[in-house]
């Protein structure tokens, strides 16, 4: 079996081609020769196209395992009853488009998804609606597969009970585009999948990521916004990841993050914007990232890093009105911060070459005082911790003596934005 | 109309009043109440007002108890000892706003005549002259009829021709039936227009006549003489002269 | 009581003082908003004029206006007004004249930098409405403070003694008291003692429009309700209120048993 899958897979161009010229259309309705998509799905051929006419179909459980093209005219239902899968795909060049899938109750047992590809590649899921699945889209050891235009929406209440939008593990050459994803744990989430891209999705009030990475390597995500979810995007145990051009926008709660970097190396993070979250970006045990050219704005803290980080390196970045600008316990190794601009430097800049004269030190004492007891912001902004910030910054005891800026920018540095 | 019983009042530590009861009935009576500095003249006159809240005893004016009450102040004549008054104001916008707090009929114009104010109406109070403040401070009080006039000092800071036309004024009223009660420091005011002498010591009444009375009952040829007298038999009169340091 | 607050107002609306006030927040915030564009830069500086100067100014003016006008107020004493109208009229003449030079003077600038209409429309609301609640609130303290002391030195003197408290070393308390039992669960002592101080209940009402950000990052479940629904704003509000009507019912009180 398995060699002849092998086999098969090598001449696929060559099988579809063949599978074209006697391509057929079976179209599904109630009162048509295939009044359900499994029936079709049972008699059709590889190439063929399934039709499926507006109506709600009841049906789990539909195994695709041919090269099939499956086309939904104006969103035909199919409901699974909360009961068990819907549509699973074993076959690869499978195409599904225009469907609206719903209802796949949760399972402790297996992760239950609306769609589901299995060891598949050359997919392409499309312009979809998925509704109150356990899992919507779930691919697992699939490859070169094409997740667009979805538009995903769960009613998730507790991480617990709840499974992803878009799932993917051990996967490669992915495309995940355009879908809006919301309404589940987290709104896509890859595990051991490599180089693939993520880009122009609307990830929003998912509970736990907008977007999550777990030992993933070379992939890389733009043009996201993650809004409002429990954090927007988490990049654990991964190395390589090109993060660029995406928005992060009120991601608020206690362990709620923009950006959430752990134990990642060798990343490049530019062009994002990061506007209103309790915290921007989160690093913990990550090494040799650049920030450049980012914006950070009103959010709670811009960057807060803990644990050991070595080689990060931010240049060129806007933090604006963020309440901190910085937390660190430490220095860190060979971390660096030159010519940012920060709108809550103070100094001037005599030689007119647009760089601050005096240092800046976005580590504040309160911060400090915060992080050993929270319950002391209800104290910010108070004058009294302004005179005590103001100490600290003549003579630092607690904060990092040498986490500094020597080379502030005096006006916000401008780069091109391509989202909003 | 106004009578005092029992009243009691000390300021901390400090007894001013002790126990004094006074009546003020008699229409047409100019009662000169005396006694020296801090005797307690002015408490006694500011409890009637209600300005100063009596530690004990009953104060009524026209029937009724005056404890919480204000509308029977309509009724009463004040003149203050000391006549400040609101920087930015002048005498005019002073007069029109205790006009519009008591709207009533007032017979300010006459008065403003009398002291011949007309050239200061306009300025403002703080550039005033002691004097011509007093000035103002009598308009206040005498533009309303009223039948109780209390006047505490009322020649403080006049000159002798403002005093003469102040004691027409007084005497005016007293024609028409009022009560008024003044203090004064000045024994030939008292002489020229009370009736009577209360006079205030220790906290107590230590005197009350009639001059003529007051006069016989120290056998003295004016007021002055028979307030010395008076005050010979409490403390001894040669201390006035050993105020030299020895 | 309308008519003290008639002539108290024409008073002290003609005083130089009012008109330096005016001028000053007038002044300061076009400044303000000339040095800088960025909208919440100006928004904590004006902050920090409203958490500190206004009640500094609103203290000292009460007291001012409270002794100067002892003279007047002994006139209306002898008037026939109820005592404590003449207390309350003059009182609420110097709270509404200290509030719209404020007003004036920081709402002129803001009409005029279209802040009316745009996003941030909520922020500078708030702040107005704090420095207006917080001149009532400390013209009401230093209209008490006066009342209780007619030595003038001993009610400056007080009056300095609680603004600092207020303003300033109460906070110091405050992190002091935290910081000595951060092992325990602080969220409601936090809150609560911030209640008794109007200064950081404004204060805490200006952060929920600035930094709701960073204020959601602490779950206690109190913070969570106290901090994440409108249940903070209309707390903070209401204990605010509650804190312009004390000195008023204290104004009141006290002036009901003085001598004059
Ligand atoms: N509001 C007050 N608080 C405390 N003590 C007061 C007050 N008013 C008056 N006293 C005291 O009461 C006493 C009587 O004062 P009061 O003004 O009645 O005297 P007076 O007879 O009017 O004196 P003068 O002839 O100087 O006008 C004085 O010892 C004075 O210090
Ligand atoms: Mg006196």
């Amino acid at each position: 079996m398995k060699p002849l899958h092998i086999a098969l897979s090598a001449l696929l161009p060559l099988f579809a081609l063949f599978a074209k010229a006697n391509a057929k259309t079976i179209v599904v309705c109630a009162d048509c020769n295939y009044c359900m998509p499994g029936d079709a799905v049972a008699v059709a051929e590889a190439g063929d196209t399934i039709l499926i006419k507006p109506g709600t179909y009841y049906e789990t459980n539909i195994e695709v395992d041919k090269a099939l093209t499956i086309i939904g005219e104006n969103f035909p239902v199919i409901d699974g009853q909360m009961l068990d899968h819907i549509i699973t795909v074993t076959a690869d060049s499978v195409s599904i488009q225009g469907l609206q899938v719903q209802n796949v109750g949760l399972s402790f047992i297996e992760d239950r998804a609306a769609i589901r590809l299995s060891k598949v590649s050359h997919f392409e899921i499309v312009n979809n609606k998925i509704f109150n699945a356990f899992f919507a889209i779930y691919a697992a050891n699939s490859s070169y597969g094409i997740i667009k235009g979805n538009e995903v929406h769960g009613q998730a209440v507790e991480e617990m009970t709840s499974g992803n939008a878009i799932h993917a593990w051990y996967c490669t050459h992915l495309d995940i585009e355009g879908n809006e994803v919301y309404g589940h744990r987290d709104g896509i989430y890859l595990e051991f999948v490599h180089k693939s891209r993520i880009f122009g999705n609307k990830s929003h009030n998912n509970l736990r990521y907008g977007l999550h990475f777990m030992f993933s390597n070379d992939d890389q995500y733009y043009g996201n916004t993650f809004r409002n979810n429990g954090a927007g995007v988490a990049v654990m145990f991964s190395k390589r990841i090109l993060m660029h051009d995406n928005l992060f926008i009120n991601n608020w709660g206690r362990s709620s993050y923009g950006l959430l970097l752990k134990e990642i190396n060798d990343a490049e993070i530019f062009h994002n914007i990061f506007d209103t979250n309790t915290l921007g970006i989160f690093i913990e045990g990550s090494n040799r990232i650049t920030y450049r050219e980012n914006d950070f704005l009103r959010n709670g803290w811009a960057i807060k890093m803990h644990g050991g980080c070595t080689d990060n390196h931010f240049s060129q970045n806007n933090f604006l009105q963020n309440t901190f600008d910085m937390a660190a316990e430490a220095q860190g190794v060979d971390n660096s911060y030159d010519e940012n601009h920060w709108s809550e430097y103070t100094g001037y800049d005599l030689d007119k070459d647009g760089l601050g004269d005096v240092p800046f030190r976005p580590v504040k004492l309160f911060s400090y005082l915060v992080n050993q007891t929270p319950e002391s912001i209800v104290l910010l902004r108070s004058p009294f911790v302004g005179l005590l910030n103001f100490s600290e910054k003549a003579s630092p005891i607690f904060t990092p003596t040498n986490l500094m800026d020597h080379t502030p920018l005096m006006k916000p540095f401008s780069w091109d934005k391509k989202i909003q | 109309m106004i009578e005092i019983e029992q009243l009691y009042k000390r300021f901390g530590k400090n007894e001013v009043l002790k126990d004094l009861s006074l009546a003020f009935r008699q229409k047409g009576i100019i009662s000169a109440i005396l006694g020296p500095n801090g005797s307690g003249k002015t408490t006694l006159i500011k409890s009637i007002l209600g300005m100063v809240l009596p530690t004990r005893g009953r104060i009524r004016a026209f029937g009724e108890d005056i404890r919480g009450r204000w509308t029977y102040r309509d009724k009463i004549s004040y003149l203050p000892q000391i006549a400040r008054f609101p920087e930015n104001l002048r005498a005019t916008e002073l007069f029109d706003m205790v006009k519009d707090l008591r709207q009533r009929d007032t017979r300010d114009k006459a008065l403003i005549e009398l002291f011949e104010l007309e050239e200061h109406l306009q300025k403002p109070l703080a550039y005033l002259s002691g004097g011509t403040r007093q000035k103002v401070n009598l308009v206040l009080t005498f533009m309303y009829d009223n039948p109780v006039y209390i006047l505490d000092e009322p020649t403080a800071g006049l000159d002798p021709l403002s005093i003469i036309r102040l004691k027409q004024l007084i005497h005016h009223e007293k024609e028409c039936g009022k009560i008024v009660l003044l203090t004064t420091h000045i024994m030939s005011l008292v002489e020229d227009i009370a009736d009577e002498v209360v006079f205030l010591l220790d906290g107590h009444i230590h005197y009350r006549g009639s001059i003529p009375q007051l006069k016989a009952d120290y056998q003295a040829s004016d007021v002055e003489q028979a307030i010395a007298r008076l005050l010979a038999g409490e403390e001894s009169p040669e201390k006035a002269f050993t105020l030299n340091p020895s | 009581m309308n008519k003290i607050l008639k002539y108290s107002l024409y008073d002290l609306v003609r005083s130089r003082w009012m008109f330096f006030y005016f001028g000053f927040f007038l002044l300061f915030t076009l400044g303000l908003f000339w040095l800088s564009p960025d909208i919440s830069k100006v928004a904590i500086s004006m902050m920090n004029i409203i958490l500190i100067l206004v009640p500094l100014i609103a203290t000292m003016f009460g007291l001012m206006y409270f002794y100067n006008s002892r003279e007047f107020t002994e006139l209306l004493l002898a008037q026939p007004i109820p005592r404590q109208h003449i207390f309350l009229g003059q009182y609420l003449g110097v709270a509404g004249s200290l509030s719209l030079s404020f007003l004036l003077g920081m709402g002129i600038p803001f009409l005029f930098y279209g802040l009316a209409t745009s996003s941030d429309v909520g922020l500078f609301l708030t702040l107005l409405v704090s420095g207006v609640l917080l001149s009532f609130i400390f013209s009401g303290i230093s209209f008490y403070i006066a009342l209780k002391n007619d030595n003038r030195i001993r009610g400056f003197g007080l009056a300095i003694l609680v603004w600092l408290l207020l303003a300033v070393a109460y906070d110091g308390f405050l992190l002091l008291g935290l910081a000595h039992f951060s092992d325990y669960p602080l969220e409601k002592y936090a809150l609560g003692a911030s209640l008794f101080n109007p200064i950081d209940l404004s204060r805490i009402l200006i952060l929920l429009k600035l930094d709701i950000a960073a204020l959601m990052g602490f779950t206690g479940a109190v913070f969570k309700k106290f901090l994440g629904s409108n249940l903070g704003m209309i707390v903070s509000l209401i204990v605010l209120l509650f804190w312009v009507l004390l000195p008023l019912w204290s104004i009141r009180r006290a002036s009901l048993r003085k001598d004059f």
